[in-house]
């Protein structure tokens, strides 16, 4: 496959395009779900974030 | 270097300067779209995540080092998008998010802590941090010097100086801060960059299945690597245990796959990423564009760095000046008895190295005069002539001074030669992939690639400054009741500290050996072995108890550390206190199977997250009200 004969290196090559692959279905599939309104802690994390750790910086 | 070069470099750099400073008045980072309540756009987010991770290290170190062993590193583009982005982001990222968010957890070393109820994992965590990411940073340091090194044929050092600047200035103008565009801006040229490497490096060499039949066929000759288990670039190394036949599958496999490829689910970076995500729905985005990228980054400098040595041995033509030609000595990497002689056997420090006699040409390509590639043109001892380039000169008869053509039919580590101030010569696995884009790629092409490569190591760096600093400043310094003023001096001295530390790493290694990937490998192995099974138990185990996080993380730190001084014999080596006790080793495992050779991440791993459960079941569980709390709970006590 791909010109390689070897079982240990054509199947990492395939296996490489096929993890994108499931990545880009993944990821295409849940495009849209999972979105939370922010709630009070996350604010307040972010808040802190930029203040105390980003302002250190 | 060309003054349309150093124009485009700083056109560059003054537009990232740009953007940081929008970063700033515009307040773009992604705790600003938190605050805003904004998603980061998808595109951004993954691209901002992948220039963070993928580094100058991933793709001219590895790159180069796939260019020696060939495409078995492949496994690790493998683990690195699997492990990498669908595990890490499907089913670490949102219990990260949350519990980070729950419990104020702004760093690594603070999320464990805190769910821990315990200070001392906070020191600890940071403490290492603090103390190994400079190796890290060295790697990257490193692969983007060698990089310039030989694109603009200027001295290692000059190159490095060159580039501690600019990362320096960019880190202090406030590179620290992820700005998202900034980040995102980089990943873009970085995937453009390696996407357009590929494809002209499979047109190079006549499509992807004639070049990879090319490449197998020119495997098949003799190597230096035979000894170790080499077998071509598009064969797997001989597996087995016991002989040092099998030494480069375990190289491979158990130090640059599993120590990379599942260091990174522990790295401090990561968690702190995960927390500034607005919901799941960002990293949900981030898996598609994420897995593409890594595979553009990795997959790409691996293949190509393999596909490198059909270029090399097949179709490179080098025009230039001789400036010398005599016997030399070359310094290739160990391969048992090839060299009886052995006359460059250094008793004190490391009798490993072995260098070939051999015959060297010293060409000026540029026309400045100065020698600055570096070819083996024959063989001085009859035995060694199977496994040294032959390369053809014309015209046949030459003379020092006289213009020749040269096709030198090298491998791709033979063709990576650099001269020592020593007068011997050694083949540099960093200098691979440099090599290649100057010799085998259009002269735009090079320009491209050293924005690629800036862009790959101001991204990383930055994240790797950002969180030595906080380790310092936040983890530690706060932790010991330190003042808030204090930390964050201690926090900026701490980063300064860390550049000059890596800076000084690079100077002390240029590129020689595989450096670069082993710097990251320890990183990674580290990070894996001391932090992963208290993260993971974190996130999942509620029973797991303090006792058992320290414990685990103590153990893994510890085992990771003894292994790397005492068993394995490139860092024991390296280090030397196993050479003095035992008056000759470099590994108190030596000749005992392959052991010397397996990375720490193999033994070290398994141990912490045993210690880990046993500790925790043998110990008091937390309070129902912090393990609530931790998990979500509204009303107990912090």
């Amino acid at each position: 496959m791909f010109g390689l004969s070897s079982f240990g290196i054509w199947s990492a090559y395939l296996l490489c395009i096929l993890s994108a692959l499931i990545c880009v279905v993944y990821g295409a599939v849940n495009w849209n779900k999972g979105d939370e309104d922010l709630k009070k802690e996350d604010l307040d994390w972010a808040k802190e974030e930029k203040t105390e750790v980003e302002d250190a910086l | 270097m060309g003054l349309g070069t150093i124009l485009t470099v700083l056109l560059y750099l003054l537009f990232v300067g740009y953007l940081g400073f929008r970063g700033y008045r515009d307040t773009k980072t992604a705790s600003d779209y938190m605050v805003a309540g904004r998603n980061v756009h998808p595109f951004v987010m993954a691209l901002s995540y992948g220039a963070t991770f993928i580094s100058t290290s991933a793709i001219v170190g590895f790159g180069g080092v796939a260019g020696m062993f060939g495409m078995s590193l492949l496994w690790l583009t493998v683990l690195n998008i699997f492990v990498g982005i669908f595990i890490a982001f499907v089913f670490l990222g949102e219990p990260t998010r949350r519990m980070g968010h729950h419990i104020d957890a702004h760093t690594f070393p603070e999320l464990i802590g805190r769910r821990f109820d315990s200070k001392f994992i906070q020191i600890f965590a940071g403490l290492l941090i603090f103390l190994f990411i400079p190796l890290y940073a060295a790697a990257v340091l490193i692969g983007g010097t060698a990089f310039i090194a030989a694109q603009f044929h200027v001295d290692y050092n000059v190159a490095l100086l060159v580039f501690s600047v600019i990362i320096a200035v960019y880190v202090i103008m406030g590179g620290l801060k992820g700005v998202m565009y900034t980040d995102a801006l980089q990943g873009a040229i970085m995937f453009v960059g390696m996407l357009v490497l590929l494809i002209a490096t499979y047109h190079m060499v006549g499509g992807v299945s004639a070049g990879h039949e090319r490449l197998t066929e020119l495997g098949k000759a003799p190597s230096l690597f035979g000894g170790i288990g080499f077998q071509g670039w598009t064969s797997m190394p001989k597996f087995g245990w016991g002989k040092p036949d099998f030494n480069l599958w375990w190289i491979v496999v158990s130090t640059i796959t599993l120590g990379v490829g599942i260091g990174v689910l522990a790295q401090p970076q990561l968690a702190v990423r995960f927390m500034t995500v607005k919901s799941k729905k960002e990293l949900n985005r981030a898996v598609l564009v994420g897995g593409v990228f890594i595979l553009v980054m990795t997959g790409v400098a691996f293949t190509v760095g393999s596909l490198s040595n059909v270029y090399f041995l097949d179709k490179e033509v080098v025009k230039g000046t001789v400036k010398a030609e005599g016997k030399a000595l070359v310094i290739a990497k160990k391969e048992r008895n090839v060299n009886p002689a052995k006359p460059d056997s250094k008793p004190g420090h490391d009798p490993d190295v072995k260098a070939l006699p051999a015959i060297v040409m010293d060409l000026d390509t540029t026309g400045d005069g100065n020698a600055d590639t570096y070819l083996i043109t024959g063989s001085v001892v009859p035995k060694l002539a199977a496994l040294l380039p032959k390369a053809e000169v014309t015209p046949a008869a030459y003379k020092v001074g006289d213009a020749v053509t040269v096709k030198p039919h090298a491998n791709a580590y033979m063709r990576a030669l650099k001269k020592l101030p020593d007068g011997r010569y050694q083949c540099a696995t960093s200098r691979i992939i440099p090599i290649f884009i100057r010799s085998a790629m259009p002269k735009w092409f090079g320009l491209l690639f050293l924005l690629t490569l800036l862009a790959a190591a101001m991204s990383t760096l930055s994240s790797q400054f950002h969180a030595l600093g906080t380790s310092i400043g936040r983890d530690v310094f706060e932790q010991l009741g330190k003042g808030k003023v204090d930390s964050v001096r201690v926090t900026r001295l701490g980063i300064v500290a860390g550049i000059v530390v890596a800076v000084v790493i690079s100077y002390l290694n240029p590129g020689t050996g595989f450096i670069i990937a082993r710097a990251t490998a320890i990183f990674f192995g580290l990070c894996a072995s001391a932090f992963l099974p208290t993260f993971l138990a974190a996130l999942f185990w509620k029973r797991a108890t303090k006792a058992g996080a320290i414990s685990s993380m103590v153990v893994g730190a510890l085992v990771t550390g003894f292994w790397l001084l005492l068993v394995k014999t490139k860092e024991a080596a390296a280090l030397g206190i196993v050479f003095k006790v035992t008056g000759g080793k470099n590994s108190i495992l030596a000749g005992k199977g392959n052991w010397s050779v397996v990375d720490p991440v193999v033994i070290a791993l398994p141990i912490s997250m045993l210690v880990l459960v046993v500790v925790s079941l043998m110990t008091k569980k937390f309070a129902k009200e912090h393990v609530d709390f931790c998990y979500g709970g509204e009303k107990a006590e912090k």
